[in-house]
């Protein structure tokens, strides 16, 4: 039976893969005094699972090198060796090395193994230098009989099992069953009842039978051995070749091959051939590109509940479908209360759907402990990562898309944010900073905090700066948020000196213009001394947005409702006019800039005044902007469609969406919207608070 | 044709041992761990147990020496699915009842061959 | 192009040559020519939703079975007088394959005209000069005596600003 085992492939890396994250968390969890055995267990478990698989699914190089890792681990687990920062070390670059090798392979790529190999020599010094015990207590080692027996004229097998043999599930009959195939039944066997007790003290569960099998062909002596491989403990087998005479003394420890069983199709001899089968190579690499994102684990309880609700849908459909048939006026309620019944159906259903593509933020977080180890050595710190809300559910494309700004909040805090051990002391705080990710769920969004307790930021360095950049007028003044705001401008950067860590060219900026492709928000608030926070706002999904259409001439344009602060009609005098072009709304004690949709995006249609206009304000990083718009029209959930995908990005919109009659409306991205407009560079004159 | 437990944490192997089994005609029963494989083999009794050694939850001695205590698995043939390096682990397993063993990294046919001698 | 390629005034093809299809439409009294494995489907002209800040030619987008497809009017594209829409006018739905991904847009033309075999190799590249358009063309064949402009469609779908 031929079958591919590149079907397995993938599964194989998902597993491996996941089993690299518990290698990694387990080690970074570890207790280098007295590490917990079920996390030594688990993180063994791990590199043997991988080394199967990949022996199995030809991957010779991951097996390989799996194989001394696992040898060292095996060490550590039964106590030979103890556990130290260096084999820590070690691993953790293992589990890197092992994760690269994989996406290599996966992407049909020959592995570089270069680091593979450095890292193995490590390991073998390690093993073979002070082992306690003998690399590998492996009795497959063992020398063999060596003296090579030519069973010329065949064989006389003795066979003198336990009587506990049949205890093990070992069946003496299909040994026998097996040796006539291998001599072509050319063989007699007779019994020895010499053990048999008397009949009232027999066990039937135990076997008191003594063979003596006579092979009358010329066959190899191990593949009588083969035969008995797994009763050797449990039996006393003696074999004796024919033409030497059944007298003599046969050689009592038949020792057998502990090797894989040979078999005569060679085809697959996975970990030991040179070359992994070059045809499953190929089978895999045109899947192998896509593969990042292309699946989704789902657990069965969510399965289970869309099942159950296009259960419901087709009843609901089925009470429909009746009524149709004999319907008339008489039967208006029903009809009406089997489409409410459906709507609500579809809702359902609807929500379900959504939350297949919903996962845990730990997929996320599950890096940090790692990043926040490694930085922190590198930077001689001393820090404690804490983190809760792990199980809070978001969007897989937007947990694929946080992963990089939040690595880059973290890095930052580590590196400009906590001080070094000496420093926090002399300020009074302990020795080791504290570093919190937090998640939660709020009205709708996923909140992410990323919390402190370093220095905190420097108002007066961020404004000096911002000063020296051209970003703010000299003098200016600005409130504590708009000067913590400053960080997030492009071109702006703190560090006096480029560390090694900062510095990348990567700014808070994009960390913003990230979050904001994500319909998010990035907040920050600090204290002198104390530390600081960050918190970013996402929607759960970027599937689906509450929406509120709006007209301007005949075109319909749909805000997020998670922007909109209020709408207002107003009269003329409400607003003042700023330096002659650009008007401004007076909205309670502050000004908010206006902006005419129909100026920005260009739309054709009769100027209308003011007061017969509606003003929709908006909020968005932070600062108010108040839009005209004709008329306010519904509120709906909108399915969000790209537009970039058949057309380009379009400034001021994120995407669009099908209306109920079938016509395509636009979304507004409010911070691309206030960008077009011109707003943003007015929060930084200082003069935007109404006196 | 037989009814065979296999038993394996990884589901790659799982799916590998499973597929060629069936493959082969036999019908196959999953399980993720010892607690698992006992579990089920505490209300069915099989033709035959393929069980990897290094498991979470309980192991593939622990299992074997539990499989060994139920009536209807006395006798039952219980190969473990080991690796070479784990030579002592096969010592246990005798000692703890299984019957046999194969050497991981194994193929489809070598499976398939190995299973031969403890099935009919 | 190939050395077999002096314009052939009679492309009725033998049948060892290797050709392409080409779907051709009217517009301004000229026939233009698109690889037919572009073309999805032939649709009339309905109101399309106007995309803010779009170059004129970019008439808005549509819903075309759930995904939002960008219709171009071809004659503005090319500079070309404008003329009003009627019931003649016709929508022409091109998928092409590009470096980015696979990009879907609807092409406003005056008229479908046929279908022709064009011999691969046979298109010919003169003539054009410098003219802003030579990119959106891939050359010129002679079909029945008279001439098809076949358009390179990856240029003509790439919208610059």
């Amino acid at each position: 039976m031929s079958i591919d085992l590149s079907q397995f492939h993938q599964v194989f890396f998902e597993e491996s893969y996941e089993g690299l994250d518990a290698m990694e968390q387990g080690l970074l969890d570890m207790d280098m005094v007295s590490p917990d055995a079920e996390v030594i267990n688990t993180i063994f478990r791990a590199a043997h699972s991988m080394k199967g698989g990949a022996g199995t699914f030809g991957f010779t190089q991951v097996a390989e090198f799996t194989h001394v890792l696992e040898t060292l681990l095996d060490q550590i687990r039964s106590g030979q060796r103890a556990m130290s920062q260096d084999i820590q070390n070690l691993l953790l670059k293992s589990v890197d090395c092992i994760r690269q090798l994989l996406q290599d392979l996966q992407a049909g790529n020959d592995p570089d193994l270069t680091e593979s190999t450095t890292l193995k020599g490590q390991f073998e010094e390690i093993l073979s230098g002070q082992s306690p015990v003998p690399a590998t207590a492996d009795k497959s080692d063992a020398p063999v009989d060596d003296k090579k027996e030519e069973g010329g004229g065949g064989w006389l097998v003795r066979f003198i099992p336990e009587v506990t043999l049949l205890q093990t599930g070992n069946e003496p009959a299909r040994m026998f069953r097996q040796l006539a195939d291998l001599c072509d039944n050319e063989m007699q066997v007779s019994l020895d009842t010499s053990r048999l007790p008397v009949f009232t003290s027999l066990n039937p569960e135990e076997c008191y039978l003594i063979w003596e099998i006579r092979i009358e062909k010329t066959i190899n002596k191990e593949d009588i051995e083969e035969v008995f491989e797994w009763v050797t403990d449990d039996a006393e087998i003696i074999i004796t070749p024919l033409d030497a005479g059944s007298a003599q003394a046969p050689v009592a420890e038949t020792k057998v091959t502990a090797e894989q069983p040979k078999i005569e199709d060679v085809q697959a001899k996975p970990a030991g051939a040179a070359n992994p089968v070059s045809t499953e190579k190929a089978a895999v690499k045109q899947p192998a590109k896509q593969q990042e994102s292309s699946s989704i684990r789902v657990s069965i309880d969510k399965v289970d509940s869309l099942i159950n609700m296009v259960g419901e849908l087709v009843i609901t459909q089925s009470m429909l479908g009746q009524l149709g048939q004999n319907f008339d006026i008489t039967r208006v309620q029903r009809l009406q209360e089997g489409l409410a019944q459906l709507e609500h159906n579809t809702r359902e259903l609807q929500e379900s759907v959504m939350k297949i593509r919903m996962m845990p933020i730990s997929f996320v977080f599950s890096r940090f402990p790692r990043l926040v180890r490694d930085v922190s050595i590198s930077l001689d710190k001393k820090i404690d990562l804490i983190m809760s809300g792990e199980n809070t559910e978001l969007d897989k494309t937007v947990m694929e898309k946080i992963g990089d700004p939040m690595v880059h909040l973290i890095r930052n805090s580590i590196d400009h944010g906590i001080e070094k051990p000496a420093d926090r002391v002399a300020a009074g705080k302990p020795e080791t900073g504290t570093v919190h990710l937090n998640a939660y769920h709020q009205s709708g969004n996923i909140v992410i905090e990323i919390k402190d307790d370093g220095a905190g930021l420097n108002t007066d360095r961020i404004l000096q700066k911002a000063t020296e950049k051209g970003l703010v007028a000299e003098g200016a003044n600005l409130t504590q948020e708009q000067i913590f705001d400053l960080i997030f401008q492009p071109g702006f950067s703190t560090a006096d000196v480029v560390s090694d860590l900062s510095g990348r060219g990567v700014g808070m900026d994009v960390v913003r213009r990230n979050i904001a492709s994500l319909n998010g928000s990035i907040e920050v608030s600090s204290e002198r001394g104390r530390g600081s926070r960050f918190v970013i706002r996402l929607p759960l999904t970027l599937a689906i947005l509450d929406g509120q259409l709006v007209k301007v001439g005949e075109e319909i344009y749909i805000f997020p409702l998670v922007s909109i602060v209020e709408s207002i009609q107003l009269d003329d005098r409400a607003i003042n006019n700023v330096g002659g072009h650009s008007d401004v709304l007076q909205l309670r004690d502050e000004y908010v800039p206006i902006v005419q949709l129909d100026d920005v995006f260009n739309i054709e249609k009769e100027k209308r005044s003011i007061a017969e206009s509606i003003i929709v304000v908006v909020e968005t990083d932070g600062e108010k902007i108040g839009v005209v718009v004709d008329e306010l029209m519904g509120q709906q959930q909108v399915v969000i469609k790209s537009l970039e995908e058949n057309y380009k990005r379009v400034d001021g919109i994120s995407g669009a969406t099908i209306l109920g009659d079938g016509t395509v409306a636009l979304i507004v991205d409010i911070s691309g919207l206030s960008k077009m407009s011109g707003t943003s560079a007015k929060i930084l004159d200082g003069s935007h608070k109404a006196a | 044709m037989a009814k065979i437990l296999a038993v394996d944490d990884s589901a790659s192997m799982r799916q590998m041992v499973s597929f060629t089994l069936k493959g082969a005609g036999h019908d196959v029963v999953e399980a993720s761990d010892g607690t698992e494989a006992l579990k089920y083999a505490q209300g069915q009794s099989v033709d035959l147990v393929l069980s990897d050694v290094n498991m979470p939850n309980m192991n593939g001695i622990e299992l074997c020496r539990n499989l060994r205590q139920l009536p209807g698995y006395k006798f039952t043939p219980i190969l473990m699915l080991t690796t070479e390096s784990a030579g002592d682990k096969k010592m246990e397993g005798k000692s703890a009842g299984a019957t046999g063993w194969i050497v991981k990294p194994f193929n489809p046919d070598q499976l398939l061959t190995t299973i031969k001698k403890v099935l009919g | 192009m190939s050395a077999v390629s002096e314009i052939n005034e009679h492309s009725n093809m033998e049948d060892d040559v290797l050709t392409e299809q080409y779907l051709t439409f009217i517009m301004a009294d000229e026939e233009y020519g698109v690889d037919i494995l572009a073309v999805q489907e032939i649709r009339g002209w309905e109101s399309a939703t106007p995309v803010p800040n779009s170059p004129r030619y970019i008439k808005g987008v549509i819903n075309l079975r759930g995904t939002i497809v960008p219709i171009m009017d071809l004659r503005q594209r090319f500079g070309l007088e404008i003329k009003e829409y009627g019931e003649e006018t016709v929508v022409v739905v091109l998928k092409i394959f590009t470096s980015t991904g696979a990009r879907t847009m609807g092409i406003i033309v005056d008229a479908i005209s046929d279908v022709y075999d064009v011999p691969i190799g046979d298109a010919k590249n003169r003539g054009l000069g410098d003219n802003q358009n030579s990119n959106f063309i891939k050359g010129l064949v002679t079909v029945k005596k008279h001439m098809v402009i076949l358009l390179e469609l990856e240029n003509l779908l790439t919208i610059d600003d």
